[in-house]
């Protein structure tokens, strides 16, 4: 069992002045194994903090970041799972699952994380699973209204990985969950 | 009583230093130890102690006149009889004091004494009417004014240390009376009135000490803000200390989670910190280490996003109070307050908006319009940082929240900024690329712009596309302008011509990169080029692009096989992945059936 943190777009401290309480509670050091965040932190004080949650940690660029060298797209295996991280605004149209769907191939990953659209969304296609966080902190979108603060936690267990989605709806943290199972004959480049 | 006496006559020339030492401090003890059993014995009750044993004993207090054992023995009688007792006879207590030596350390007598009164208020809350009984406040107040008054040489850290003491004491007893609070604060100024800003290290600790408690005891900045004298004690700190200070009292304000609601209060707040919003005299911004300054304009930004009121016109008073005060910060606290305060306004536009704004015959000042126009002044003043990208990706969100709104030129207007912003001032290859994609997915989400200002727009974007300056940032913005032609939902426009135009373009421009590369390295150039585009043409062929022939898509699969079998190709692992996956993809449309089955049938992977 693996877990690993999602989360992004939080948007500190140009639009949101900091994690909801009810999160920072959850997310204790020591728990999780990784973290991978889709952008958009977006100082050296998230960064931190979110490293001292855990310190293997992936970051991909969002086009507010203070920390201009994160790296546009980031791939990753975990277990028997190739995972691939990109902030989204690179991908248009904005949230278009095809289009995604592109990157995902391009990557050749199973698993996409991507942001941008601060709205979760957990989608399986015939290429594997695209997975949106959300926004931690409930940021502002100009794409999404309405947004709740969210993020995702994942457990892989050999083939199979569990998405667990935490929502702050009306101050009360709801999780839901949905499994994904990677078929045996999965496909490798060579 | 007698061993007071015999106090004083040890004070003879007669004796050496070092023996007179020895016996007056056996002498103390002695005294001590007296009155410690005094105060055991039954029969001393309160009445006693009120009338006979207090007055005499503080007789000979005064009476010997001997700095150290006056000292020594006004804490003793503190120390050693109830705090009850102290209260009710706190007058005879405090009239002793100015009496004493000039020499003698009464403030930390009255400071202990306060203390002690402060933990017994604490203790209970029946006792605390008792306070208010005897005037408790009233009588300490007065006793420490004139201590002060009297000793003219006390320095500054005397005095404040008295009122961090009276302060605690009042926040204690009467929490409720912020007059007291506000007069103990005032008494301060008072005595630093006249006086320079405050170079001493230890008089300065004591102002935060003061100024704190409030904050502390309170838990709500709003209650600290209608202390007049609150901002007054802060302008005798040295900067540094002030903006310490008013670190701390924006962490007070996050960490409680206050909203601050009004923008009478938020004006009161910003005169507080104001050492944060802009450069004090004497003190240019360069002093202060770089990452010090950051984590200061970040906790400003921070509080912005707790300055909030959900009636709009009160909203609107605070975003314009805000604004007038993050304007005076200059070019290098700019980028750090001007988002939190764009995005707060962008949010209350949305509020707006829900709002259908049909408040009949009144004078609505909040409308979208009027906070556009505020956001682009906002905006503009980035310039002078300067701080261009920052501006065009502001200048977008404005764009978008104009487009729902339904305020085509305004929109149009945002675009034109960021397009200036572009042409002028974003000259970074990298940088460029990451506007150029902003641009476009913020045009494509555009469903306000008429024909003609919609066909300015996609030709620009389109045309700096191609003028980027790698080839295949140049191939990518150009098939990502082709979403720019075709919109999913059902009114969005869907011109197919214009779609493969850009795929087309692109692919020119794919095998252009591809003969450079031939010609500068000696091998293939970028075939995942060639695969994203292959990947596009499929993403239009299913979305029904009367443009896009199967056989095109045919050609282009065939097209990647050569490029990547050719004799000067050099394995690119993953480029054959992607390729592969898409194949796949292919495949597996073709496999589903019913319509899309039907499309893919002619095409042969």
């Amino acid at each position: 069992m693996v877990l690993v943190l999602a989360l992004g777009d939080l948007h500190i401290p140009h639009r949101a002045p900091d994690l909801p309480a009810k999160f920072k509670s959850m997310l204790v050091p020591g728990k999780i194994q990784h973290i991978i965040c889709t952008g958009n932190l977006c100082i050296k004080e998230v960064h931190d903090y979110l490293k001292s949650l855990c310190p293997d940690m992936h970051v991909t660029r969002g086009e507010y970041d203070e920390d201009a060298r994160y790296p546009e797209t980031k791939t990753l295996t975990i277990g028997q799972f190739k995972l691939g991280l990109c902030h989204g605004h690179q991908v248009i149209p904005w949230g278009d699952l095809d289009s995604l769907a592109m990157l995902q191939r391009q990557l050749d990953v199973d698993i996409l994380v991507t942001g941008h659209t601060h709205q979760f969304k957990a989608y399986k296609h015939e290429g594997g699973v695209v997975i949106n966080p959300g926004s931690a902190t409930g940021a502002y979108s100009s794409i999404t209204y309405d947004v709740n603060p969210s993020f995702v936690l994942m457990d892989i267990d050999g083939l199979r990985v569990v998405v667990y989605v935490y929502e702050l709806i009306d101050g009360e943290v709801k999780v839901d969950k949905i499994d994904f199972k990677k078929t045996a004959t999965a496909h490798s480049a060579h | 009583m007698h061993g007071i006496q015999s106090l004083h006559v040890l004070k003879g020339p007669v004796r050496e230093k070092e023996k007179r030492e020895k016996e007056r401090s056996e002498l103390r003890d002695l005294v001590g130890k007296n009155l410690h059993v005094l105060s055991q014995i039954e029969g001393v009750d309160l009445d006693m102690y009120k009338d006979t044993v207090l007055p005499r004993v503080l007789e000979q207090v005064v009476n010997c006149k001997d700095e150290l054992a006056q000292y020594y023995l006004m804490d003793c009688i503190i120390q050693v009889f109830p705090d009850e007792y102290h209260l009710q006879t706190l007058e005879t207590l405090l009239g002793a004091c100015p009496q004493l030596q000039s020499t003698v350390d009464i403030k930390t007598v009255l400071s202990q004494l306060m203390d002690r009164l402060s933990n017994y208020a604490a203790s209970s809350a029946e006792v605390l009417p008792e306070f208010l009984q005897v005037e408790a406040f009233t009588k300490l107040s007065n006793a420490i004014g004139k201590v002060i008054e009297a000793q003219v040489d006390m320095p500054a850290v005397g005095a404040i240390t008295l009122y961090v003491s009276l302060l605690t004491f009042t926040l204690r007893v009467h929490p409720d009376r912020l007059d007291y609070v506000d007069q103990v604060l005032g008494a301060c100024v008072k005595k630093l009135s006249g006086k320079a800003r405050l170079e001493d290290g230890k008089a300065t600790k004591q102002i935060v000490a003061l100024l704190s408690a409030p904050l502390e005891k309170y838990n709500d900045i709003v209650t600290a803000l209608e202390l007049s004298n609150y901002p007054r004690v802060m302008d005798y700190l040295d900067n540094a200390t002030n903006k310490v200070m008013a670190v701390v009292i924006i962490q007070s304000i996050m960490k409680n989670n206050t909203y601050i609601s009004t923008s009478d209060k938020v004006e009161a707040l910003f005169e507080l910190i104001k050492g944060l919003i802009k450069d004090l005299d004497g003190s240019p911004v360069d002093e202060l280490d770089e990452e010090d300054f950051k984590e200061e304009q970040n906790s400003v930004a921070r509080l912005i996003h707790m300055l909030y009121n959900d009636d709009p016109e009160e909203m609107l008073k605070i975003i314009c109070t805000v604004r007038k005060h993050i304007l005076t910060g200059g070019p290098k606290r700019l980028p750090f307050t001007v988002p939190p305060l764009i995005f707060s306004a962008l949010k209350l536009v949305r509020q707006l908006q829900g709002q259908d704004g049909d408040v009949v015959g009144e004078d609505v000042p909040a409308t979208p319009k009027k906070i556009f126009q505020l956001l682009h002044q906002t905006i503009e003043a980035l310039s002078s940082v300067p701080a261009p990208e920052l501006a065009l990706r502001l200048y977008l969100q404005c764009a978008e929240a104009a487009n729902d709104c339904d305020l085509e030129p305004v929109a149009y207007e945002f675009f034109t900024q960021a397009f200036i912003l572009y042409e002028e001032e974003i000259a970074d290859s990298k940088a460029q690329v990451t506007a150029i994609h902003l641009i476009i997915g913020t045009l494509q989400r555009m469903n306000i712009f008429g024909v003609e200002n919609r066909d300015t727009l996609t030709h620009k974007a389109t045309g700096y596309s191609a003028k980027l300056l790698k080839k295949p940032d140049q191939c990518r913005a150009v098939y990502a302008c082709s979403h720019l032609f075709w919109v999913d939902d059902q009114d969005g426009m869907k011109d197919g011509e214009r779609v493969i135009l850009c795929l087309k373009r692109a692919l020119r421009i794919a095998n252009a990169a591809q003969q450079m590369a031939n010609v500068t390295r000696g091998s293939n150039g970028p075939v995942t080029l060639f695969v994203e585009i292959l990947n596009k043409y499929l993403y239009f062929f299913e979305k029904g692009n009367p443009q896009i022939y199967s056989a095109a898509i045919q050609d282009l699969v065939e097209l990647i096989k050569t490029e990547m079998q050719g004799d000067m190709a050099t394995p690119d692992p993953s480029a054959n992945a992607f390729f592969a996956s898409s194949l796949r993809y292919i495949q597996f449309q073709k496999q589903k059936g019913g319509i899309m089955g039907e499309k893919y049938e002619s095409i042969k992977v």
